[in-house]
């Protein structure tokens, strides 16, 4: 848990996102061969804003018995008022052949933003949300899931 | 438990290790799950209780199957529902001009296969029940095992008896091929040199690698397996078996697959069925 | 599945005005990620379904874009705050150009 609140304090620190990532790249070994990648996508879209903490809630199975079928929900707590409220959701995966998972794309209509899917994972890796505000703000979470290679049920 | 049995697992579990990372059992995890249902099993049977495959899965496998919307299973029913009501063959008839409502017609039929039928001398399952009606009623081509067309309409008519208990009837001459399948499942094939038995009554509720073993049972077939990212058929998931210990599967209907259907019926009598079921 | 087939689930009753309402979709397709390889070793071409659209009396209000990530027979569920009653409208689009549309009707209680 420390460790993964320092990473995030080196990651989203000021100006850190590209360094950041590159490290948790080489420290995370083979399950995050792809954190570069996710951290491209994120640089892409996120451009010169700041990426903040909270707000976000990404729901996954802290174990998911096979990677071909994973429930994944989000959840972003905001208004859902024509003024204020989410645009997008991106989903990205750092142990997966690509990076790209799915975008949500939201409207007021919803009246809560909250999306669910089931999403394909390769192997144990980190999942990433990542939601665009009405007002620019643009905020971040992920959480691992495990993928449980059978003995038979594999 | 005999040290050649541990010794059995031990050898498979490397054996079917890959290259990828196994995840060990957090602290909390018990099989089959807390609150879990059995049922009392007939006389004769070696099992103390009867668990379905299903409590053996993660909460999140379980909810999948739990309601019938987000239940990818029903997919194939509603499928296999289209089917019923659509005219082929030569005799240009529809499951449903002769049998009406499925609802009604089928209503534990799924329940009580493999049955004998007598003018082969020999029990078939439902699949080759189906295709059995398809050509000799509808003059229509048997559809292939695994096709959608036969995976859809087994779940559509094992669906209608959902809920009903496992019901197979072993008496008069369907008692040999019982025999037979009892000394399937307790014969030790491959090359890890493994039986049915070495997991599924000894050793279900542990973990071989990562996964947990159940009893086996047959309940919930055809089934929504995550890992087929599809319905399947029993057959499917005996060949699957086969050839994780190293053994050469069997072609799909064939009778050593149906005497072991037949035995695996009666081991789970009492399991309601659970059709369209999702596993791991 | 010969052709895809779209399931959704929204509240049979009447909903009361200004309630937040879960939809629920499904759709039978393999999304073939183009990652697969064949028994000769020949790469299976992708086929998913890269697009989702919901509108609702003609104004989008919900729309997901779908990457070869999104398991087999697509799930998708959101949520739609009913103001008035109307009609749902669903669209799915294959890689190929397909496209499967299915409608569900939303009541409101007076």
């Amino acid at each position: 848990m420390q460790t993964r609140i320092g990473r995030r304090r080196l990651l989203f620190g000021t100006g850190g996102v590209v360094a950041g990532l590159g490290l948790a790249g080489l420290a995370g070994g083979s399950a995050r061969a792809d954190a570069a990648a996710v951290e491209a996508k994120i640089k892409e879209i996120v451009g010169d804003r700041t990426v903040q903490e909270g707000r976000i809630t990404l729901d996954a199975p802290e174990i998911a018995e096979n990677g071909n079928t994973v429930p994944v929900s989000v959840s972003v707590d905001s208004p859902m008022t024509a003024d204020d409220h989410v645009q997008r959701v991106h989903v990205f995966a750092d142990g997966n052949p690509r990076p790209d998972v799915c975008t949500f794309h939201f409207t007021p209509k919803n009246g809560e933003a909250w999306a669910s899917t089931r999403i394909r994972l390769a192997k144990t890796q980190k999942v990433y949300a990542l939601a665009e505000m009405s007002d620019g703000s643009v905020y971040l979470t992920s959480r691992e899931v495990k993928v449980t290679i059978g003995g038979c049920g594999g | 438990m005999s040290k050649t049995r541990w010794g059995v697992v031990f050898v498979a579990a490397i054996a079917v290790a890959g290259l990828a990372t196994a995840v060990s059992a957090t602290e909390h995890e018990q099989w089959p799950v807390p609150g879990y249902k059995s049922v009392q099993p007939q006389e004769g049977n070696p099992l103390p209780e009867l668990i379905s495959g299903y409590w053996f899965r993660t909460a999140e496998v379980r909810a999948l199957q739990d309601d019938d919307f987000e239940n990818p299973g029903f997919l194939w029913v509603e499928r296999g529902e289209e089917l019923w009501n659509t005219k082929d063959g030569e005799a240009n008839k529809s499951c449903a001009d002769c049998h009406g409502a499925a609802e009604e017609s089928m209503k534990g039929v799924g329940a009580s296969y493999p049955k004998w039928f007598e003018p082969l001398g020999k029990p078939v399952n439902l699949e080759q029940r189906i295709n059995i009606c398809r050509e000799n009623n509808q003059k229509a081509k048997p559809w292939k095992w695994e096709s959608e067309e036969l995976l859809a309409m087994t779940t559509y008519i094992k669906y209608q008896s959902r809920g009903m208990p496992m019901n197979i009837d072993i008496s008069g001459p369907m008692k040999e091929w019982w025999e037979r399948g009892k000394k399937e499942y307790y014969q030790r094939r491959g090359q890890l040199d493994m039986s049915c038995a070495n997991c599924h009554e000894g050793y279900y509720g542990h973990k071989i690698r990562a996964d947990t073993l159940s009893q086996g049972q047959i309940n919930g077939f055809p089934t929504y397996r995550l890992k087929w990212q599809k319905i399947g058929s029993l057959h499917r998931r005996f060949r699957g078996c086969n050839k994780q210990i190293r053994a050469t599967p069997n072609p799909y209907g064939d009778d050593e697959y149906i005497a072991l259907e037949v035995y695996l019926a009666w081991r789970g009598m009492g399991l309601p069925v659970e059709t369209p079921a999702v596993r791991q | 599945m010969a052709k895809p087939k779209p399931r959704v689930r929204v509240p049979r009753k009447p909903v009361p005005k200004g309630e937040v309402i879960t939809v629920k979709t499904l759709i039978s397709h393999p999304m073939e990620s183009g990652q697969r390889k064949d028994k000769k070793g020949n790469v299976i071409p992708r086929k998913i379904i890269n697009r989702f659209e919901a509108t609702y009396n003609g104004e989008l209000v919900f729309a997901m874009d779908l990457h070869p990530a999104i398991s087999a027979n697509p799930y998708i569920a959101f949520n739609l705050r009913v103001d008035e009653a109307g009609e749902l409208a669903f669209k799915w689009v294959d890689d190929d150009g397909s496209v499967y549309t299915k409608k569900a009707k939303i009541k409101v209680a007076s």
